[in-house]
């Protein structure tokens, strides 16, 4: 849960702002525990605050100076992240800021051109992928795309489709899902294999807004249950900010990272996203305020300049 | 029965359709049809190769499809040429290769038809112990590399972060590509091995609803082709291969109005309205 302020390693950075001035110290107190003040800590959303003891864990999956380039252009350099057990942790960033790819070089779909991914051996990995599209010639059923990477029983089938509330769709060819339900599918598919480490690429793609929120839902469900570590690509700004615990910002390097509220609040984040940065702050502010009020230590109107105030000193 | 010509034929040509049927049907999974026809064109160069060094004609067309493979993946990564010109200009310029090639032998004398086109008369006992050993191989092989082979062909990204090395399997499937070619050649010849392999996994397609379904339907609906084609080639004295591929081409349309006057089986299966079935 700290702030690591971007290095301007990264190809073409925008304008950045690196100086304390205007973003949250690196200095900053790495626990909500230690946090200096109720609001820091009264911050940190309830259900991730159960959480905070993935810090401790060895990371599943850590990028050390991680750079791809292809090319002769570098699509993303210098990222440095890791995902523990338990912990969400999503990336946000504009369209090609190297998303996906900082992902795929995780994953080992693309080689890195330099620094290093370490993976914990034998971490077991469950990935839904951005796009998919089965070719109309190959007869598939949603039950046998569950077997898809490896052998699970019948009744581990039924058990995962119905997790994601798809059961009656099993004998279903996936070419004639919708939208909403083949995401789910590709969910059930990656969930079966009881990963240690789940990798989502936009899982919301292609749903409307209620099967949004209820995918998010289902994703958090899923970390509570398996325990399991959980990479996410996301553009909904509004739904990250209040489901993750690590928030990574992209820009063909890492602009900002650390907990949703420290990144909202970073210059970086707000010259990346503008308008958009700050409405997601807005909602997420109401929710921190809603914390406080239960606290009744702070005045809701207050508490925002308050907050910032603070911070610019730190 | 095995000193009959015609049994030995059929029996070649039933071992040949039982394997072409499933490795057919990742060729149509993969839209790989025209990398399976430039592999089998550039055969006639392994064969005129093989005559040339005086080594076994299987393994000379074993040899070369293969490399033309391994050539066609390395300059479709460097992406200087789209997929199907690559292809156009590997297909012809080895089949061109290899007839020049055996024009220029003025000492072997080679019937070119009936590797074109192949032959009934030529399979031999030998013929059969290879087509069927050779075939057994790359079944087994197939069932092996199953699961990577289909969930690379579902998605290669899929494949390669659940650790299932699609690389290899692709690989693998390249060596077996070339072993099926080698030992169909003599059965379908050089010209119509891609329709053995294509058209049964695309009648299959009408009557599977899972993939492992589909293979053995389309090994199954081949090797029926075989023998209905040899036996109308011995009724109409008419070449083996093209008689092959016609009694193929009969059971696919068959398909086809089976499912004109059926609702299509497709339809119907979920609850959903089709999400783009194209």
């Amino acid at each position: 849960m700290q702030v690591k302020p971007a290095e301007n390693n990264g190809p073409g950075a925008p304008a950045q702002s690196p100086g304390p001035a205007q973003s949250p110290g690196p200095a900053q107190s790495p626990g909500p525990a230690q946090s200096p003040g109720p609001i820091a800590s009264a911050g940190v959303p309830p259900e991730t605050s159960q959480g905070a003891a993935f810090h401790q864990a060895a990371p599943l999956i850590e990028a050390k100076g991680l750079g791809v380039a292809r090319g002769g252009r570098w699509l993303v350099r210098g990222v440095d992240l890791a995902i523990r057990p338990g912990e969400i942790v999503t990336l946000i960033g504009p369209n090609g800021s190297g998303k996906s790819t900082t992902v795929k070089a995780l994953l080992g779909i693309l080689a890195a051109s330099e620094g290093a991914v370490v993976r914990r051996p034998g971490v077991n990995i469950g990935y839904v992928p951005q796009k998919l599209t089965v070719d109309w010639t190959l007869p598939l059923t949603v039950r046998r795309l569950m077997t898809l990477t490896g052998r699970h029983a019948a009744a581990e089938v039924e058990a995962a489709l119905g997790e994601v509330g798809i059961a009656h769709l099993a004998g279903a060819p996936v070419q004639q899902l919708s939208g909403g339900e083949f995401q789910r599918a590709l969910l059930a598919r990656a969930l079966i294999r009881r990963p240690a480490l789940l990798v989502l690429d936009e899982p919301v793609q292609g749903v409307d807004f209620a099967g949004e929120i209820a995918l998010y839902e289902l994703i958090r469900d899923i970390r509570q249950r398996l325990g399991c570590g959980i990479l996410m690509i996301s553009h909904d700004l509004h739904i990250v900010m209040g489901q993750t615990d690590t928030v990574v910002c992209l820009n063909g390097h890492v602009c900002c990272s650390g907990t949703p509220q420290a990144v909202t609040e970073s210059a970086e984040y707000r010259a990346l996203f503008g308008s958009q940065a700050a409405s997601a702050l807005a909602i997420y502010r109401h929710h921190h305020d809603h914390v406080h009020r239960d606290d009744g230590s702070v005045v809701p109107g207050e508490e925002c300049n308050h907050h910032d105030h603070e911070h610019d000193h730190a | 029965m095995l000193d009959d010509f015609f049994w030995r034929a059929l029996i070649g040509g039933i071992g040949v359709a039982l394997v072409a049927g499933p490795l057919g049907c990742f060729i149509v999974w993969r839209r790989m049809a025209y990398f399976g026809d430039t592999m089998a064109h550039s055969a006639l160069l392994g064969i005129a190769l093989a005559l040339l060094l005086d080594i076994d004609i299987t393994l000379g067309v074993f040899a070369i499809t293969a490399a033309v493979a391994f050539a066609l993946l390395l300059l479709q990564r460097q992406r200087a040429l789209p997929t199907d010109a690559l292809l156009g200009i590997l297909s012809h310029s080895t089949l061109a290769l290899g007839l020049v090639l055996v024009a220029f032998m003025a000492w072997v004398r080679i019937d070119l038809l009936s590797y074109l086109f192949g032959d009934l008369l030529a399979v031999s006992r030998f013929d059969i112990a290879l087509i069927y050993g050779g075939g057994i191989a790359v079944l087994v092989i197939l069932v092996v590399i199953w699961r990577p082979l289909l969930a690379s062909t579902v998605s290669e990204e899929l494949a390669a972060a659940e650790a299932l090395r699609p690389e290899r399997a692709r690989l693998v499937f390249m060596l077996l590509m070339a072993g099926v070619i080698a030992i169909a050649m003599k059965i379908v010849g050089i010209l119509l091995i891609t329709s053995l392999l294509v058209i049964p996994a695309a009648t299959a397609r009408r009557f599977a609803s899972g993939p492992e379904q589909m293979a053995v339907l389309a090994a199954g609906l081949g090797a029926c082709s075989v023998a209905l084609g040899l036996f109308g080639s011995l009724e109409f004295d008419t070449p083996s291969g093209p008689s092959v591929v016609v009694a193929a081409l009969a059971l696919f349309l068959a398909s086809l109005l089976r499912a004109m006057f059926q609702r299509d089986p497709l339809q119907g299966a979920s609850p959903n309205k089709g999400r783009g079935m194209t």
